[in-house]
């Protein structure tokens, strides 16, 4: 370091007050700490609400019109209904369920007997589905059919049916080894198939079939092309947006699959960060304030020495340096000491968010940081804005 | 910088004033590089403002200062901490040290930025002066001629055009004060630079090009 630069600091750090810049850096260090721990306990909690394996919802919807009396309801979704859909802003995609138009008979060798039931398929666009398998293709010709089952289904087998029944529980390696028989029946056909499960689905509770195949089948069955879908699953940003159920309201539309608690949880998960963000802020903001007001006062205090420093030929830039550099060691130990303080208490509260979910849950820490250093540059940035403008007035010509 | 041309100018408080009889004031006069000018004045005629002026501390008077036909009302911060490094260096009236830093120290405070003289060189001038002694004392705690004294070491150590010594040997005694006027007049013949002496009564015995009543 130049000597000028240590004998400004000799002359400069005279009146510095360790009291008031210690009452900055407690009070920076809770706002940035508070701040910080919102950011990461926000992305530490956001996957269990939303991710693949959610503990409650999801951001798809599946609407339908509503049953309004017993009987045979014709009410399906025309291509301008789902237009208009599509058109709305809190819209990503929409997706149509398109039913079978054929008979469909499954059947199983059990215990050495048959047991065969009417069943009914449905299929939605490849990316609506929740499940990845390269199993889920079929191709004219075929005998294969995949097919993926609700999970609740087998849950319900597992934890309801069996239990009461003296069967035994069966997974869902088990029963991806088993084949169904398939027969397929309409417009004078009819062809015995093999269905394969495939994979189980938290999203949608239907049998599905992909898509490639119901549209052949319901040709080469049934004799129809485009059948109008009686459901309807939406992408949406936000399930919780007011806009999007107003909308659904106004249409009749009903929500098959209510996002209600899910996306509560997430919007109240959204507040309570947003609270603790905005308490933080409150905190780094006063602290802003300590220090600047801490600063001004330092200047005043120096502000003979700092003349005469311009006189004698010093830039107001190096003039301001030693005070840049303070701030700077300052800012950057709070972030330091704030990193530090969030990561110790990430270990504690994830062992009890893992153990709650079930699964080890992978964190980052990535946007924590990029929060952190932009947060501190910001402040770094003000603190060398006012010290370099209260300098830079102080070497005008009077 | 060659030359510092005043054009009518008149600090602002004097601008009421009726009975201005002044060989700078409302005059067009031109310090030439090389030259040693004697400014005589009485208390109270600006003597401390047109050191001020041409040192770009103050801008409150009236006319025009040039230097090499510069207008000086235009230059902004940066300028002025460049001619006060490399153009224009001064010893001032009220010497503006440091109190809190040593005699050397306030000298490298200096000389650190323009990078003109070695340790030695620094020292040497201490003991010429004859304060070799008081290198390490606090400037707070040595006497206003001994002050005096560092602060003109102080302004050597730069290059310089011109330099203003406002009421330079105003507290050293005749011997301390020739010993003054032979360093000072060897740095300024090195450097090619004018001299602007200016003195309410004590003043370097030197022979002047030029003298000046304000």
């Amino acid at each position: 370091m130049p000597k000028s630069i240590t004998l400004i600091w000799q002359l400069l750090r005279k009146h510095i007050s360790v009291f008031e810049l210690a009452i900055f850096f407690v009070a920076n260090l809770i706002g940035m700490t508070v701040i910080l721990a919102g950011v990461q306990l926000y992305s530490d909690i956001r996957p269990l609400l939303r991710g693949e394996h959610t503990l409650i919802g999801s951001d798809y919807l599946i609407i339908t019109h509503p049953v309004k009396r017993v009987g045979i309801n014709s009410e399906t979704f025309s291509l301008e209904d789902v237009a208009d859909i599509e058109r709305q802003e809190f819209v990503d995609a929409v997706g149509a369920f398109t039913a079978s138009q054929f008979e469909v008979n499954g059947s199983i060798m059990f215990n050495g007997r048959r047991l065969s039931t009417m069943l009914f398929f449905e299929s939605i666009p490849d990316e609506f589905i929740d499940v990845e398998t390269k199993e889920w293709h079929f191709d004219k010709g075929d005998k294969m059919i995949p097919i993926i089952l609700p999970r609740n289904y087998l849950n319900l087998y597992n934890f309801g049916f069996s239990a009461t029944q003296q069967l035994p529980q069966i997974t869902e390696d088990m029963i991806k080894s088993v084949s169904l028989g398939i027969n397929l029946r309409g417009n004078g056909r009819s062809d015995d198939y093999t269905g394969r499960i495939v994979g189980f689905s938290d999203r949608l509770n239907t049998i599905l079939v992909p898509d490639s195949f119901m549209s052949w089948a319901n040709g080469y069955y049934d004799g129809s092309d485009e059948v109008e879908p009686t459901r309807l699953i939406l992408k949406v940003a936000n399930p919780s947006d007011p806009e999007l159920s107003s909308y659904l309201k106004g249409c009749n539309y009903e929500i098959e699959n209510k996002p209600a608690e899910s996306s509560k949880a997430l919007f109240i998960l959204k507040v309570c960060i947003a609270i603790i963000i905005c308490i933080g802020l409150l905190f780094t903001v006063l602290s802003i304030i300590i220090l600047t007001l801490s600063i001004y006062l330092l200047l005043q205090k120096n502000i003979t020495k700092l003349e005469n420093l311009v006189l004698i030929g010093y830039s107001p830039s190096r003039v301001a340096m030693p005070y840049n550099l303070m701030a700077l060691v300052l800012n950057l130990s709070i972030l330091a000491v704030s990193l530090v303080m969030i990561f110790l208490s990430q270990d504690l509260y994830m062992e009890q968010l893992s153990a709650i979910a079930g699964y080890k849950i992978a964190t980052s820490s990535s946007m924590t940081i990029i929060v952190g250093v932009l947060f501190t540059a910001i402040i770094i940035a003000f603190n060398i804005f006012v010290i370099n403008r209260k300098i830079r007035n102080i070497s005008r010509k009077r | 910088m060659n030359e510092i041309k005043l054009h009518n100018v008149l600090p602002e408080i004097f601008a009421q004033r009726r009975d201005i009889d002044s060989d700078i004031w409302l005059r067009d006069i031109t310090f030439e590089r090389g030259k040693h000018y004697l400014v005589k004045a009485i208390s109270g005629a600006g003597k401390s403002s047109l050191c001020s002026y041409l040192y770009g501390q103050r801008g409150d008077y009236s006319g025009d200062i040039l230097f090499d036909g510069e207008d000086i009302s235009t230059f902004g911060t940066s300028r002025w901490c460049d001619i006060r490094q490399r153009e224009i260096s001064v010893l001032f009236q009220d010497l503006k040290l440091f109190g809190e830093l040593t005699a050397m120290q306030n000298v490298e405070i200096k000389n650190d930025i323009t990078k003109t003289k070695s340790r030695s060189e620094i020292v040497a001038l201490f003991e010429e002066f004859g304060i070799g002694d008081k290198l390490d004392s606090r400037i707070d705690r040595m006497s206003f001629g001994q002050q005096q004294r560092v602060a003109l070491i102080r302004a050597l150590c730069q290059p310089f055009s011109f330099i203003l010594l406002d009421e330079a040997v105003s507290h050293l005694d005749d011997t301390n004060s020739d010993i003054m006027r032979d360093i000072v007049v060897r740095e300024a013949k090195s450097r090619g630079a004018a001299m602007i002496v200016t003195s309410i009564g004590k003043h370097l015995n030197i022979d002047y090009d030029i003298c000046l009543s304000l």
